[in-house]
This record gives structure tokens, C-alpha cells and sequence, in this order.
């Protein structure tokens, strides 16, 4: 089995705040990893570590083989790693359309502005945002801007894609259409790194989680196991009970 | 031995005009501070403070310093008027809009300021004796000049630190939005910072109109030094630019007597580019 | 077909220099060759700050530097080594280039007040050390001998021909402006401005992109620079490097409408026609700074779009055509 992503020892610091202490895990190709934790605990951090916003001062990232540790974001993003940020970025003055060009023009693939406005087009059918493609994207609203979001990592072609909480702020039937649609995306191969807070979808969709706190590394293993670890319990679920519905669900 | 008789007579006349520089810079820094906006209304404000203390004294025959309160008074009204006619509505618009309407306020004043004063100088001929110490020769003007910008530097700490909308300002500098949620009405306070800006740029306007002649575009040079100092200091920290003033009062000393004096604005801006890339927070800026 | 898509808003840009062009023959008035040469020296140097400030998002206040620095290396080439005008105003195109390139690098890591503020500097700094620089005159400057023009016709068939290249400059902004807005390189730039970190996470190469579009911005001032100081017959720190004259090439962008490329052609038209009305008007003559001044922040507050991004807004269908 060979690794897309590879992280050893990774950690990170702020000021006095050690966001990220020595994380390390393996990310097969074509599978989907979770990555939960409380609030604070330093996932959105651990993105930033692995995209190159902010580089880690210790341990190294080896993607496709490659050790991208001090790589630039757009290095990044040139080997075909993608992300959707939690808080949603849209080029607001530009069109939909023109906002998912640019995920695929830039990506890997390097395509010509012809190419990347066939691939948005076909990105946009596929998240269901075709028939605002004409539309600013500051004009959508956030469920759209999720999508949106979504629809520009996805035109990169990524090989692994980054989702920091796609889902948060949706309602439910929202929530279902974006489920749908990540479980598309790993149909197609891509291998999927995400933050996730809504417990039922992480536990459904993830091959393997990780549970991040305090920037600690506290626990990996199949949903199963983590709904019935005693650590994870303490740290984040808290709760028994809930725990105990999580296990169902899984 | 030559040079340091001359560095011994230019460099306190630089350092004591390094005050006045710096209350200029501070009320720039300020707004910077506050708002992000970058005031280019600030010289025609200096120069409209120097025409105050022009008709202070030589229409009405008073003391210049008689002046200097009721200067900042005004200045303080001014500044909370340009506020709400041209800065409020751009408060949160990209960077340009915010430049382009100070700068069209610049225009307007500088227009309607070269209708009504013409850019013939005009002059302040207020002596307030001179102080000897040793082959160095001390105006009076410039020393109470230093000594009311201590007074106003005082005072703006004591404000910030100490009063009410003064704590207010600092947490709208902070964070504006959180400001908000804690209940502080942050239009008045912006307006407030501004009009502090624009009064300490007067005040320094109505000082250095008792040391050159001047006309309605001499503002310009104390705005363009008001960023470098504001850039020394770190844009945003009033106190700093006191001291980013006396460094580039002291420079604007030393310089000539290594160097010829057009040497100085060329090691100015030098500078000035120099610490923006190195440091963009100041030198006593914390380093991000 | 295909080209005619591709091409289409090149139109109206080209139409309007062209007219701008043969307007002072037509007319026959050498009054009229001096308005039309002010405005397309407008268009010229307002399509090429839209480069950075409309599609890239950096706000330059000194882009006037490229135009002086320009235009004193290109009349030294021309003045003191002999060179002829053509190859002083590549020259000068390239020493402009050359500057934003090692500049760029350095202070187009700063981002919004502070770079600003830096390129308020960086002219500053470049007209107080001509200033000082004998090579270039010092404060004097360099004036042409009355013979250089002896190559070209005289005086009179200088002036003509200058014109003329002027024109030529005028469509080679708007041509780089457009090919840029209409390229890979032009999305990645409006993606700069419109939030520099996305765009890096999505693959943009900021540094490198923001670099370039520095450069493409100030060749064509630094070639305008060399053309108006020979026309001139002269150029000394003053009139190369007038910061005033930068803040109103930004606000011929604005008027026009930021980002688009027939926006700093409108821009260049309203602003120069407002001004030459001002300037002459017997009510307005005394104050017209003040009243150019209320009427900008008139539109800063109520139409920050300029009138191109205005239309654009309000009249979807216009897009196609409003490049």
C-alpha cells in the first residue's frame, strides 16, 4: 500500500502556544481520512502545516514521494494537492465560473483558459452550481459558497483534497446533498483528508480517523475503534452516551 | 574638528525640531492606527494649522501660543468633519478609496487655500529669545515648541491610557468588530480618532509656522516625513512616533555635516523603504 | 469567428485611439495635436497602472517613478551617447522594467497601506537621488540641443512625428492591457486581488505573478517618459517625478472604472476634459483643484466602480462588450 501523504513528527508553534506536537500518520491513496477534535485543537493548523500557509518548524510532510515540507502553498497546489478553507474564500468580484478556472488553470493539470472553462462547467454540474455559473461569486449565499469552495479544489484534479468542515453551517438536507457528493469524489480516486464536526458523517465516511487535542496526536484508528476509545471519550465526546450513539452509527 | 562644531550647532536645532516632527507623525499614526487609513489630508492640515498661528498673530497681535488651544480645538472639530463627510462611508472599502477621498479632501483644501492665501510664503517673525550653551545658540520658539509637544504627547498617554473613550479608542484599534459587540458606539469613537489625528496635525502645523516661512502646499514635505517617522516609530504607535521624530530630527542634524544637506531626503527614503521592507511594524513595532 | 470572440474587445480601444489619432488632422488646429497627445499619454499610463492596480489590486502611488526614471535614462541615451529616439525609448521601456523588476521582488511582499506607502518612497527616494546624480544633470537636469531634432525633420516634423509614436504607445498599453485581462496570467492576477492567500492555496505563484504584472506596468511609462521629455526638449527631477501626477493617473483608473480595459481610456477622457474645462472656466479657473477634488470624492463615495464597473453592474449584458 502506498502512501499519498506522509506526515513524521510534524509539529508547530506560536508565540508560547504549541499548536501541533510531533504528529505523524499515513495517508494511503484512495482513502478517506477523519480528522476530529475539539475546537482549538489544531486541525485547521495541521492543514496549514500540510499546504504550506504555515510550514512546521519540525518533522517533515512527504507527499507522492516528495518531501513538500517547506513547499509554498502553490507548490503545493501544483503537485495536486487541493483544500476548501473553513472559512469560505470566494474571489467575490469574479463569476462562479471564473472562480473554478482559476482551481483548475493553477492546479497540477496547468490547463489553458479553454480547458479550465470546460472542466468548470463540468465541476459546477457535478456540486450542482451550474446554473449560477454567470454569478458573482460574493452574490452566493453560504451553502453555495460551500459548494463553490468545493468546486475549486475539485477542478484542480487533486490527488488528495483537503476539506476543512464542508459541512458546517448547512442544514440537514444540505448536509446529505454534500455527503453525496464527497462520497462522489472518492469514487473517482481521490484520495480525501477531512475536518469534520458532524460526528454522523465523519463515522459513515472515513476509512480511518484521527483525533487531535491540544495539538496532541490522541488517537487513530477505524471509526470503530475511536467511538470506543477511552481517551477520545474523555477528550472530546465527553459523553458516554454519546459515544455509545456514535458506535451505532458507526 | 570642524564637523563637530558643526554637528555641535545643527544637532540640538535637529533634535528640537524632531518634536515637532514627531507630534505630526503622531496624529498620522493614529489614524493609521485606529482605522487603517492613511490620511493624505495631512499636510494641507499641518499648513492650515501654520495660517492659524499666521492670523493669531499677525491679524489679531496676540502671543502665537495663545493660539494653540483654541488651534486644537479646531482642528479636533475639522477632523471629526472630514471624518463624516469623506472617510466614514469608505471606512471598511478597499485601501484605494479610503487614499482617494483623503486625497480629494487634500485637493479641496489645498484648492481653496491657494484661491484665498495665493503660494506667496508668508512669515511668523515672533522672536522668544535664544538660549547659549556654549557655541550652541538655542531660539526660544523651538524650545517651547519641543516643550508643547511633550505637553500633547503627555496628554494623548494620559488620554489613551486613562480615560474612557481613550480606552475605547485603543479596543477599536485592537479589534473593531469585537469593540462593537462590547457595546462601544465605534462611529463616534473613529470620528473621535480622527479628529485627535487631525488636531495634533495642526497643532504641529501651528508650531512650525514660528520657525519658517511657509505657504499653503508647505504641508506636503511634513506629511511625506510624518510617514517615514510613522514607519521608524510603527505605524499605529503614537508614542513611537515621538521617537521616530526625534531619529529623524537627529538624522536631518547629523547629516550635514558629513554630507551636503540635499543628501537628507535621499537617506530619508532611503530609510524609510529600507525599515518598511525589514520592518513593517516599526523599529519598536512588535515583529509579527 | 473564433478570432473575432477572442479579439472583440480590443474594438472600442482601438477606435478611440485611432480617432484620437487623425482627430488633429482632420481638424487641422496644432492646438488639437497637444490636447490629443495629453490624452493619449493619459491612456497610456492609466491602461498601464490598471495592469497593477486593477487586475492585480496593488495600489501604487508612486507609479510615476517608472515614467521619470524612464524617461531620464532614455534622454541621457539619446542626449549624451548619440542614440537614436527609437532605440532611447525601448531603452527607456526596458530601464523602467528592469527598476519594477528588482523592485517587485523586494516591496511587493507588502500589502495594502504599506505598499502604498513604500512606492511613495521608492519616488521620493528616486527624485531626491537624481537629484543628486551629476551623470543625469543633478537638479538641472538635461536639456536637448536644438540639433537633435535635426535628425528628425526639425523641430516641427519632431513634434509631428512624436504624436504619432505617441499614439503608437497608446495602443501598446491598451494591447498589453487587454492581452493581460484576457490571459491565464490576467485570472491569476484578478485572483491576487481579489484574496492573495486563496489564490496561492489554489496554485498561484503570487510573488512571481505580482512581479511581472509590476513590470508590464511600467514599461510602457518608462517608454512615454523618454518620448514626452524629447518632445519636451528637456526633463529635470521636478517634472519627472511629480507625485501628484501619480495620484492622478489613480484617479483617471477610478473614474474609468478599475480593472477593466476601456476604464482608464474613459477615465483618461473625463479627467483630462474636467480638467481643461476647470482650468479655463472663469467661475471655476481660482479653485478647479477644489472642485476636482469634491467631484472625486463624490465618486469614491457613490460610484466606486467607476463608470465602467457602473455600467457593468447595472447592464449584465454589457459585459461582453465592456472588456
Amino acid at each position: 500500500m502506498t502512501s499519498l501523504l506522509s506526515l513524521q513528527g510534524v509539529s508547530k508553534r506560536f508565540g508560547g502556544l504549541q499548536a501541533l506536537t510531533k504528529v505523524s500518520f499515513d495517508l494511503p491513496e484512495g482513502q478517506i481520512l477523519g480528522l476530529i477534535g475539539p475546537n482549538g485543537a489544531g486541525k485547521t493548523t495541521l492543514f496549514n502545516a500540510i499546504n504550506g500557509v504555515y510550514p512546521p518548524e519540525e518533522g517533515s510532510i512527504l507527499f507522492r514521494g516528495r518531501d513538500v515540507t517547506r513547499f509554498k502553498p502553490y507548490e503545493h497546489a501544483r503537485l495536486g494537492m487541493a483544500r476548501t478553507h473553513q472559512i469560505v474564500q470566494p474571489l467575490n468580484e469574479l463569476t462562479v465560473r471564473e472562480n473554478v478556472m482559476v482551481g483548475a488553470c493553477f492546479g497540477h493539470e496547468n490547463h489553458s483558459l479553454g480547458q479550465a472553462a470546460r472542466i468548470a462547467d463540468e465541476v459546477l454540474e457535478f456540486v450542482g452550481l451550474a446554473v449560477r455559473s454567470e454569478q458573482l461569486a460574493g452574490s452566493l449565499n453560504v451553502a453555495q459558497k460551500k459548494r463553490l469552495e468545493l468546486a475549486r479544489a475539485l477542478a484542480a484534479r487533486p490527488h488528495l483534497l483537503l476539506l476543512d468542515e464542508v459541512l458546517a453551517g448547512l442544514n440537514s438536507s444540505e448536509i446529505d446533498g454534500m455527503v453525496q457528493t464527497v462520497l462522489k469524489i472518492r469514487e473517482q480516486g481521490v484520495t480525501i483528508l477531512m475536518i469534520e464536526h458532524v460526528m454522523k458523517v465523519v463515522m459513515n465516511v472515513s476509512d480511518r480517523i484521527i483525533v487531535l487535542d491540544y495539538g496532541q496526536q490522541i488517537a487513530e484508528g477505524s471509526p470503530q475503534e475511536i467511538a470506543a476509545n477511552q481517551r477520545v471519550i474523555e477528550a472530546y465526546l465527553g459523553d458516554p452516551k454519546l459515544a455509545e450513539s456514535l458506535m451505532e452509527e458507526a | 574638528m570642524q564637523q563637530f562644531n558643526l554637528l555641535l550647532a545643527s544637532l540640538p536645532d535637529g533634535i528640537l525640531l524632531g518634536f515637532v516632527y514627531g507630534l505630526a507623525a503622531m496624529g498620522l499614526t493614529l489614524i493609521w492606527g485606529v482605522m487603517n487609513v492613511i490620511n493624505l489630508a495631512h499636510g494641507p492640515i499641518i499648513a492650515l494649522g501654520m495660517f492659524s498661528t499666521f492670523f493669531v498673530y499677525s491679524k489679531l497681535g496676540l502671543n502665537p501660543y495663545l493660539g494653540v488651544v483654541p488651534i486644537a480645538l479646531l482642528g479636533l472639530l475639522f477632523g471629526i468633519l472630514i471624518y463624516a463627510v469623506a472617510v466614514h462611508r469608505v471606512i471598511n472599502a478597499p485601501h484605494l478609496s479610503s487614499l482617494l477621498a483623503t486625497f480629494s479632501v487634500n485637493m479641496i483644501i489645498i484648492g481653496l487655500g491657494t484661491a484665498a492665501l495665493t503660494t506667496s510664503p508668508y512669515n511668523v517673525d515672533f522672536f522668544a529669545g535664544s538660549l547659549q550653551l556654549g557655541s550652541t545658540t538655542l531660539l526660544g520658539t523651538r524650545l517651547i515648541a519641543a516643550f508643547v509637544t511633550l505637553l500633547f504627547t503627555g496628554g494623548l498617554y494620559f488620554f489613551l491610557y486613562r480615560t474612557r473613550p481613550g480606552k475605547h479608542i485603543r479596543a477599536v484599534a485592537n479589534n473593531r468588530a469585537a469593540a462593537e459587540l462590547m457595546g462601544i458606539p465605534s462611529t463616534r469613537i473613529l470620528a473621535l480618532s480622527f479628529g485627535l489625528g487631525t488636531m495634533l496635525a495642526a497643532v504641529s502645523g501651528a508650531l512650525i509656522a514660528t520657525f519658517f516661512p511657509f505657504n499653503i502646499l508647505s504641508g506636503g514635505g511634513y506629511e511625506l516625513k510624518s510617514f517615514v517617522i510613522g514607519v521608524l516609530g510603527g505605524l499605529g504607535n503614537p508614542i513611537g512616533a515621538l521617537f521616530g521624530g526625534l531619529i529623524l530630527g537627529m538624522l536631518e542634524g547629523i547629516i550635514p555635516a558629513f554630507l551636503e544637506t540635499s543628501w537628507v531626503p535621499v537617506i530619508e527614503f532611503g530609510l524609510f523603504v529600507a525599515i518598511l521592507l525589514v520592518r513593517p511594524n516599526g523599529l519598536f513595532g512588535a515583529k509579527k | 469567428m473564433k478570432l473575432w470572440n477572442q479579439y472583440r474587445g480590443l474594438i472600442a480601444p482601438v477606435l478611440v485611439v485611432a480617432l484620437l489619432a487623425v482627430w488633429p488632422m482632420l481638424t487641422g488646429k496644432p492646438a488639437n495635436r497637444e490636447s490629443a497627445f495629453t490624452i493619449l499619454k493619459a491612456i497610456a499610463l492609466a491602461s498601464s497602472l490598471n495592469i497593477l492596480l486593477g487586475y492585480t489590486g496593488y495600489v501604487s502611488f508612486g507609479h510615476i517613478v517608472f515614467y521619470g526614471f524612464g524617461g531620464y535614462v532614455g534622454i541621457f541615451l539619446l542626449s549624451g551617447m548619440g542614440w537614436p529616439l527609437w532605440a532611447s525609448i525601448l531603452a527607456g521601456g526596458l530601464a523602467s522594467g528592469l527598476l519594477a523588476f528588482l523592485l517587485g521582488s523586494a516591496i511587493l511582499r507588502l500589502r495594502g497601506g504599506y505598499f502604498a506607502l513604500a512606492t511613495i518612497g521608492v519616488n521620493e527616494a528616486m527624485r531626491a537621488f537624481i537629484n543628486k546624480f551629476d551623470l543625469f544633470g543633478g537638479p538641472t537636469g538635461i536639456t536637448l540641443n536644438f540639433s537633435v531634432y535635426k535628425a528628425y525633420g526639425g523641430a516641427a516634423q519632431a513634434l509631428q512625428t512624436s504624436f504619432y509614436i505617441g499614439a503608437a504607445l497608446a495602443l501598446l498599453a491598451l494591447a498589453i492591457s487587454y492581452l493581460v485581462r484576457t490571459s491565464k496570467f490576467g485570472l491569476g492576477l484578478l485572483a491576487i486581488r481579489e484574496n492573495e492567500d486563496a489564490a496561492e492555496v489554489m496554485g498561484i505563484a503570487a510573488p512571481w505573478a505580482k512581479t511581472w504584472a509590476y513590470v508590464l506596468s511600467a514599461i510602457v511609462p518608462g517608454m512615454i517618459g523618454v518620448l514626452f521629455f524629447f518632445k519636451n526638449g528637456n526633463v529635470e527631477p521636478g517634472d519627472a517625478f511629480p507625485l501628484h501626477a501619480s495620484i492622478e493617473l489613480l484617479v483617471m483608473v477610478m473614474l474609468g472604472g478599475q480593472g477593466t480595459v476601456l476604464g482608464p481610456i474613459l477615465g483618461a477622457f473625463a479627467y483630462q476634459g474636467m480638467r481643461g474645462y476647470l482650468v479655463t472656466s472663469p467661475v471655476f479657473k481660482d479653485i478647479q483643484l477644489s472642485v476636482s477634488g469634491a467631484l472625486l470624492l463624490l465618486i469614491v463615495l457613490f460610484i466606486p466602480a467607476g463608470a465602467i464597473g457602473w455600467l457593468r453592474q447595472r447592464v449584465p449584458l454589457l459585459r461582453r462588450v465592456l472588456a
